[in-house]
């Protein structure tokens, strides 16, 4: 478990990623045990693989026609699963739009995913999942919106709540990132600032990004806690979140986790990664793969074999077609959607908006 | 009943909500301690603690996409941006998650916040302290925009926009908020968003106006008055939802109708309703419908701005020329 000396020995000034196995999965030190159980080590596999599983066959669907711009996750999912794990259902999330398994966890169907990249407010409805946020588009916008979901949990006197919020590495460039973590600062708000630094905003490296030496390090200027963390090492993550959350939920104020990571899909469905980074970082990034490391710590540790990996892919993804063939059949958008969810109350001029189309449908002069 | 200035009808207004509900807060920039730069929250701080009534960071946007993060989450906030003209940084969170997170949500959240702004030219200010931007709220779906121009109607649609369950943008004249006063009731009371109100009846031109306009509306009238000239005189009160029928059923009386408006003249409020009234009343119309408005330019500063302000002669010229036309 980490601590505060932990902590200061990954001060982000020195830039050295919190990490606890390498790339092959194998602990980096003989003597570190992880806290979870080996069923709880297995279900995050699990849970890692569907998302992988779930987030390829979106970006098929989308290739198909059946679907439109959609956002990989693919090489990010430990993080998600990390966090999906340690956020209760009384925490809200936040997100940006890249965290998949994360959704998951907190309670959204993929058939509400599916339904939301086909096309239709629908799927931002989310029926089960509370205090869950809908995408935002526009970078680290969501952020400050955390800070004051924060507030008011503190406000409430809801002790024993946390706010988990998303970014990726082009919104720390964004003024409402500073303005997010200044604001929750001043108030001690609970919120957990999670950088995904996927080393791309679609197409601009995160040197032209930033002169920082990290983004952890800009958490320091606000005198929040914060860690630079090896974003593909599930324990290493799951570790720092739930440091973060303790931190968080005990009147502390805010914590910021930069999760080193890399995007190893295009930015979404309509862009073309090839043009802007080279096969050799691709491939070096390949190395440090999440599902990859992880398996190889299950294996070296002896938790499971894996000689049922294939089957337990085929029923994901007989899981996964029915949930998106269940977003398929999702009733038709119909005009009142348009209208309906502006106002409490459908003001009167929007009536007669709708009204005026209604009637040329309706074939009235 | 109590005679009030604006500023102290709006301040009675939230001190009144904030007794009566403990999910309201109210910040922004120097509300807490220092009561504003206009004093309209003078003493809340004091009488509703600072855990409510606070001094914020100095981050336009982070205050209202805080306050949306709030509102969404239980509570109603009732922010102030300081001046008009500091609105422009909180643009990205009002047109693109304030207005917009109920139907993004398909209803599951709701947005119960006030945004208020003092608004207006004519104070003798900096640069961006007399601006009239409310076309741009006007023109954003999801937001309801709220102007009073008077302590009484001021104090009961600040009450409705704080009980309302989705976002309202609430400008205030600040050009008149010690300027005119009448008695308001000491209890809560509401006035309906959405109605205008008819100052005065006429039968030969309506005169739509709102903000600090009315007062200028109403000296013009009396200017019209003395060549013996009747004036219908429309308060807006809302610019969005704006009050069709009540406009609609003035100008099908009167066939001649001008607008009256502070903010410049292109894609603005006068635009919308000369639109209306071509399409409600327009056979009834004896005169092109028509508007007096700020230029197309930015607001001088205050020794230019003798030539941008509207002069109630101005708009008695305006009217004389529609009822000869």
């Amino acid at each position: 478990m980490l601590d505060q000396n932990t902590l200061d020995k990954y001060n982000p000034i020195k830039n050295k990623a919190y990490q606890l196995i390498d790339d092959e999965g194998i602990p980096l030190s003989k003597t570190w045990q992880p806290e979870l159980s080996d069923k709880q080590i297995l279900k995050a596999y699990e849970d890692l693989l569907f998302e992988r599983t779930a987030d390829l066959m979106a970006v098929s669907y989308q290739r198909q026609g059946r679907m439109f711009t959609y956002p990989p996750n693919l090489g990010q999912e430990a993080i998600h699963i990390a966090a999906g794990m340690i956020t209760r259902e009384q925490d809200w999330l936040v997100p940006a739009f890249r965290e998949l398994g994360a959704w998951l966890a907190k309670g959204v169907s993929l058939q509400e995913i599916f339904l939301y990249f086909k096309g239709n407010e629908d799927g931002s409805r989310f029926q089960k999942a509370n205090r869950m946020l809908p995408v935002s588009v526009p970078i680290a916008s969501q952020l400050v919106h955390a800070s004051g979901i924060g507030y008011a949990m503190k406000y409430q006197g809801e002790k024993d709540t946390a706010v988990f919020a998303y970014v990726g590495d082009g919104g720390t460039s964004e003024g409402d990132f500073h303005e997010a973590l200044n604001f929750a600062a001043v108030w001690d708000a609970p919120v957990i600032f999670i950088v995904q630094n996927n080393q791309f905003a679609i197409s601009v490296p995160l040197k032209m990004q930033t002169r920082s030496i990290n983004i952890a390090v800009k958490g320091i200027a606000y005198n929040i806690p914060s860690l630079l963390v090896d974003g593909n090492d599930f324990f290493a993550m799951h570790d720092a979140l739930a440091y973060a959350r303790k931190h968080a939920v005990s009147g502390k104020g805010p914590f910021l986790i930069e999760a080193r990571t890399f995007r190893s899909g295009a930015h979404t469905t309509s862009d073309d990664p090839t043009k802007y980074r080279s096969k050799e970082e691709e491939e070096a990034w390949a190395q440090k793969d999440p599902l990859k490391r992880l398996k190889g710590y299950i294996l070296h540790a002896g938790i499971a074999s894996f000689d049922q990996e294939e089957e337990l892919i085929a029923q994901f993804k007989k899981q996964i077609d029915q949930e998106f063939e269940a977003a398929e059949k999702h009733p038709e958008y119909k005009l009142d959607d348009v209208f309906a969810y502006m106002y409490a109350e459908l003001p009167d001029e929007l009536k007669r908006q709708k009204n005026a189309y209604e009637n040329f449908l309706g074939g009235v002069k | 009943m109590k005679v009030m200035n604006l500023v102290q009808a709006i301040n009675d207004a939230m001190d009144l909500k904030l007794a009566e509900d403990k999910s309201i807060v109210v910040y922004g920039e120097d509300v807490g301690v220092e009561g504003g730069v206009f004093r309209v929250t003078e003493g809340l701080q004091q009488k509703h603690g600072a855990e409510r009534v606070f001094d914020s960071p100095l981050a336009e946007s982070g205050i209202a996409g805080t306050a949306l993060g709030m509102a969404i989450s239980g509570m109603k906030p009732i922010i102030e941006m300081q001046f008009d003209g500091f609105v422009y940084p909180a643009m990205n969170q009002i047109l693109s998650h304030v207005s917009r997170f109920r139907n993004r949500t398909r209803g599951k959240f709701s947005v119960p916040m006030v945004i208020r702004i003092p608004y207006g030219g004519g104070i003798n200010a900096l640069e961006h302290h007399s601006e009239s931007p409310e076309a741009y709220f006007g023109h954003t779906p999801g937001l309801k925009v709220v102007i009073p121009s008077t302590p009484y109607d001021a104090k009961g649609l600040l009450i409705a926009a704080i009980e309302d369950p989705d976002p309202v943008i609430f400008m205030e004249p600040k050009r008149i908020y010690r300027a005119v006063k009448q008695e308001v009731p000491e209890e809560l009371y509401r006035i309906p968003i959405g109605k205008a109100k008819i100052l005065q009846q006429g039968d030969q031109i309506t005169l739509i106006a709102y903000g600090a306009m009315i007062r200028e509306a109403q000296r013009a009238i009396a200017i019209a008055k003395q060549k013996g000239y009747s004036v219908e005189l429309i308060d807006l009160r809302s610019i969005w939802p704006i009050d069709r029928e009540t406009i609609a059923q003035s100008v099908r009386k009167t066939g001649r109708a001008l607008v009256v408006t502070e903010a410049p003249q292109s894609y603005g409020p006068a635009a919308e309703l000369i639109s209306i009234i071509n399409e409600e009343a327009f056979l009834s119309l004896e005169a092109p419908p028509s508007r007096l408005t700020g230029f197309d330019t930015v607001i001088p500063l205050p020794l230019g701005e003798k030539h941008y302000n509207l002069s109630p002669e101005r708009i008695a010229a305006g009217i004389e020329r529609l009822i000869k036309y």
